[in-house]
């Protein structure tokens, strides 16, 4: 077993520990807290590289696969069984580690900066220094309840962190919203944890042979069917995807994504872009056995897979679509967000644990760039975030444009040198190979379009033209000699670059020419193939995905960058042609105002008998049997008062009267006694005369 | 009936009748003075002269007298106007009537002394003295200290009270009213 | 009736009349007098049974009534001394003002 697995639990526990002693700092001891944070989360990353490292040269198993190097802990003992938590060290969550470690430094360096005059700056670096412990703690989890407390937990951060300026009613609403929104998936999620450990008496993934990933518990699982003729397994898995659902915004569950843009925008790129949402694509990876697994060792996939594609598939292009009509400059990359989750699930359906992951972990980088260029330009513009009063920012922030051109490029797949488009011509590649059906090769590549022209549309709106901002807008603490855009601070333009590479290079190691990272995830070895790129199966593949991007980038230009836009209040060019097409689009598909009509309102009814159920059947039981009590309380007291008092006042003052009665007979009158004493003497007398015969 | 005995059960009799009924005071004494001295001749009867003798000396002699210098101390003028008795003075009537007849009917029905009286010596006054020193030493020497018990006890009772009052000065001359106001 | 019987109605009598006189008479010192009319009827009787019980020569009955006599006649004065020092605060000998034993 590799050195480094028993100190595992370290890499989540520091900054865990850090979380808990900035929860405990004064507000104004801002370093403290900051360097806390950040030094926690730096010594995570080397400890990660470490781990990493210890993975790189591990031997395969022996039925093929990556090597799982675990270690367990006792959590509480339940009478002879122990329940056993622990932590797993293989490939997969090496990878994870790096990602997470190295993009929350990179963005921890740059909240620094960007919170710096706001007054709750330890508060915000306690919650982001829990959610990455949650974080870790998910990733290196070998049990699925220890997953899904970490589950929670970054749930929970999430929340904090979303409504982090709760006096905002949109965003304390935000908060509301993405919390619940995740727990409906989370149900599902809670019934295949309850449904595999009955089934399987273990919930450890990696336990020697004994966990529910591996062979033995898998067969069974296999073979055992449930009500509907549905199998043990692809029922389970169809659970735990809904937690996936959820958590990762696919398609009905997506409705939370967007609004959780209210957060400080380091909030939108660690969380809702690179690490929480990518948790349940992790989630899917990590059960990837379970849900590939056949019957009859069949290659074709599995209806639990089939589901994870075909809703990825969707999620990608609905989510697309709504993109291309927003105007807020975050709500246009968390719909994006949402459509790249689609493709990383779809990537997971068609090709894969290492095909889905290397999507997400390019992205990962990608996307925080993106997030964090949004949270310059947002600083540079001083905090407006409608694209409409953007424009010609290129002039101003030279840095932001030149980083956001590289994330957009690499987000949009532009061929060859970015590491968007490798991940994802792997994933359409996969598509194109899918036996079961070539509809989401096909919707792929209308999101990869959609993509393409949505970012292109961004960038030209928010960089290209002139500054139409500043103008008539009311005077605000900002004093009119600042109303001109400015460049961020080093802080914040750092990371930028250092993202910025890792997006480019990214990419070289998952090529076709050196697939390394598949390689490394699956356990084989792989080798640099020079021609690979030319050979049959990848160059069409490569031609098609350049001229999608192509035409992408042409349709964006054509329609928002050849005439540079003048006005805010000027019409979108879709908006001219189509206008209620475009309304559609910039209503959401009017997904929220449906559940609102639906599902909120019956949940609301719900609660509401509920409530009155409560209200008038319990409380009225409650009411009476204390109406009971204080009755007879009442009659208690009414018992002692009138019956004991009262009959013993009286016979207390029958006693006073008589002795009054009784004091009568002493009248101070010399001659009443002696008559009493003569009476007596009558008496006597008569006694003794008569008394003895 | 011997007609010695009903002439002095007679003045007993009346004696004291007329004791509790007259109405002044002085009235009631005298009466008393009456039964007390037909009480003595009751005695010589009985052939108990030394008894007879002593009732005369002690009754007629002192005890009238002081009942009679008492009346005159406590010589209340408006006495004449107020009624004799309490209210209810039929229910002591009623008893005394009870009492007496009691004993009355005890006697007559108990069948006592329907004989004739044992004769017997008279008691010389030598026997009564002797008896006096022997028998009874105890009992005389408790009465004379019960006696000056009694005579300093009542000197003492009806002495008057040292205070804001003028002390009793001897030989004070004055109206009879005014000395017997003191 | 025997001459016993007849002295002892008398004593008899005697006594109903004191008593009659102690429980009506209003007079303190009226009230005295029945009371030592009363104490004469014992004697009374006392000297009758003597003269007519079984051993007349042991002068028992005259002993006692002349103890008695002796007894009475200190009853009396320190009685008497009693009224006069009541009268003195009372300035009244009338039973039925004195009542400030009353209970």
């Amino acid at each position: 077993m590799n050195a480094i697995t028993p100190y595992l639990w370290l890499i989540p526990a520091l900054p865990l520990a850090a979380a808990g002693v900035i929860a405990l700092l004064r507000q104004r001891r801002k370093t403290l807290a900051a360097g806390l944070a950040v030094g926690s989360i730096g010594l995570s990353l080397i400890l990660s590289f470490i781990a990493f490292w210890t993975t790189l040269g591990g031997a395969s198993q022996g039925h093929g696969g990556p090597a799982h190097d675990t270690s367990r802990f006792v959590w509480f003992a339940l009478g002879p069984t122990n329940l056993e938590l622990g932590w797993v060290l293989d490939p997969l969550a090496a990878s994870m580690l790096v990602m997470v470690t190295l993009v929350g430094l990179l963005i921890f360096v740059y909240s620094v900066g960007y919170m710096a005059h706001d007054e709750n700056f330890t508060r915000f670096f306690s919650f982001l220094a829990l959610f990455a412990a949650a974080m870790l703690g998910l990733v290196i989890a070998n049990n699925l309840l220890l997953l899904f407390i970490c589950w929670e937990l970054v749930g929970l951060t999430s929340y904090l962190l979303i409504g982090f300026w709760f006096h905002k009613p949109s965003a304390a609403a935000a908060a509301k919203k993405a919390f619940l929104t995740t727990r409906v998936g989370d149900i599902g999620f809670l019934l295949a944890i309850v449904w595999l450990y009955a089934q399987t008496g273990t919930l450890q993934f990696y336990d020697d042979g004994a966990g529910c990933l591996e062979h033995s518990a898998l067969t069974r699982l296999v073979t055992q069917t449930t009500t509907g003729g549905l199998g043990v397994a692809t029922a389970i898995s169809l659970l735990l995807f809904c937690g996936a659902i959820g958590k990762s915004g696919q398609l009905p569950l997506h409705v939370w994504l967007p609004d959780a843009m209210e957060g400080p925008t380091p909030v939108s790129a660690l969380i809702h872009a690179a690490t929480m949402v990518a948790a349940g694509v992790f989630l899917v990876a990590r059960v990837y056995p379970l849900m590939a697994v056949h019957p009859d060792g069949a290659a074709e996939a599995t209806t639990a897979l089939q589901a994870v594609t075909w809703v990825g598939a969707l999620t990608a292009v609905f989510a697309a679509s709504i993109a291309v009509a927003q105007t807020d400059i975050k709500r246009i990359l968390a719909y994006s967000t949402v459509s790249q989750l689609g493709f990383m699930m779809m990537g997971l359906g068609v090709g894969g644990v290492a095909v889905g992951m290397f999507h997400l972990i390019t992205h990962a980088f990608f996307k925080a760039l993106l997030f964090l260029g949004a949270g310059s330009v947002i600083h540079g513009v001083h905090e407006e975030q409608d694209i409409r009063r953007m424009g010609g920012l290129r002039r101003w922030m030279p840095v932001t444009f030149a980083t956001y051109g590289v994330g957009m490029m690499a987000l949009a797949g532009v061929p060859l040198f970015f590491s968007g488009f490798w991940s994802k011509d792997a994933i359409l590649h996969a598509a194109h190979g899918w036996t079961v059906s070539a509809a989401p090769f096909y919707l792929g590549l209308c999101g990869a379009l959609l993509t393409a022209f949505y970012m292109t549309r961004q960038v030209c709106y928010v960089f290209g033209g002139a500054y139409r901002g500043g103008a008539g807008r009311a005077a605000t603490a900002h004093a009119s000699r600042r109303d001109t855009p400015h460049e961020s601070p080093a802080v914040m333009t750092a990371p930028l670059i250092v993202l910025a590479v890792f997006a480019v290079v990214l990419g070289f190691v998952g090529t076709p020419v050196w697939p390394w990272f598949q390689g490394y995830l699956t356990g084989e070895s792989v080798e640099f193939h020079a021609s690979a790129l030319l050979s049959r199966e990848h160059w069409p593949m490569i031609a098609l995905s350049a001229l999608i991007v192509l035409t992408g980038f042409g349709l964006g230009w054509y329609w928002y960058g050849r005439q540079p836009i003048t006005s805010p209040e000027a019409p979108d060019a879709i908006e001219r042609y189509q206008p209620t097409f475009f309304a559609v689009l910039r209503g959401k598909y009017y997904v929220d105002e449906f559940y609102a009509r639906t599902v909120v309102r019956w949940h609301a009814a719900w609660a509401w008998t509920c409530d009155t159920f409560d209200r008038w059947v319990w409380g009225g039981v409650v009411y009476a049997i204390s109406a009971v009590v204080v009755g007879c309380a009442w009659l208690t007291r009414a018992l002692d008062d009138y019956g004991i008092n009262l009959g013993f006042d009286r016979a207390c003052r029958q006693i006073a009267r008589g002795g009054q009665a009784g004091s009568r007979f002493q009248s101070g009158q010399v001659h009443d006694y002696l008559r009493a004493l003569g009476m007596a003497l009558v008496v006597l007398l008569l006694l003794f005369i008569w008394g003895d015969s | 009936m011997d007609i010695a005995f009903l002439i002095t059960a007679a003045a007993i009799l009346a004696g004291a009748a007329g004791a509790m009924a007259a109405r002044s005071v002085v009235h009631c004494a005298l009466c008393g003075v009456v039964a007390f001295a037909s009480l003595a001749v009751a005695f010589l009867q009985l052939r108990a002269e030394f008894v007879g003798f002593a009732q005369l000396l002690v009754y007629v002699g002192a005890v009238a007298i002081l009942i009679v210098v008492a009346l005159l101390l406590t010589r209340n003028f408006e006495a004449t106007h107020e009624a004799l008795s309490f209210r209810p003075w039929a229910l002591g009537l009623a008893i005394a009537l009870l009492v007496s007849g009691a004993v009355v009917s005890a006697i007559l029905g108990s069948g006592l002394g329907v004989g004739a009286p044992p004769s017997a010596p008279p008691p010389t006054v030598k026997a009564i003295g002797d008896l006096l020193m022997t028998r009874y030493v105890v009992a005389l020497e408790a009465m004379g200290v019960l006696l000056t018990v009694a005579l300093i006890g009542a000197a003492l009772v009806a002495l008057r009270e040292n205070g804001p009052g003028r002390p009793a000065k001897p030989g004070e001359q004055g109206s009879v009213a005014g000395r017997l106001e003191e | 009736m025997g001459e016993l019987a007849r002295y002892l109605v008398l004593a008899a009598l005697l006594f109903g009349i004191g008593l009659a006189g102690v429980l009506t008479r209003r007079n303190a010192i009226v009230v005295l007098i029945g009371i030592e009319l009363m104490l004469n009827a014992a004697n009374l009787n006392f000297i009758a049974f003597w003269r007519h019980g079984p051993h007349p020569e042991a002068l028992t009955g005259v002993m006692f009534v002349l103890f008695a006599i002796a007894i009475a006649a200190a009853e009396a004065a320190v009685g008497l001394a009693l009224v006069i020092a009541v009268y003195r605060h009372y300035r009244t000998t009338n039973l039925d003002q004195i009542e400030e034993m009353k209970g």
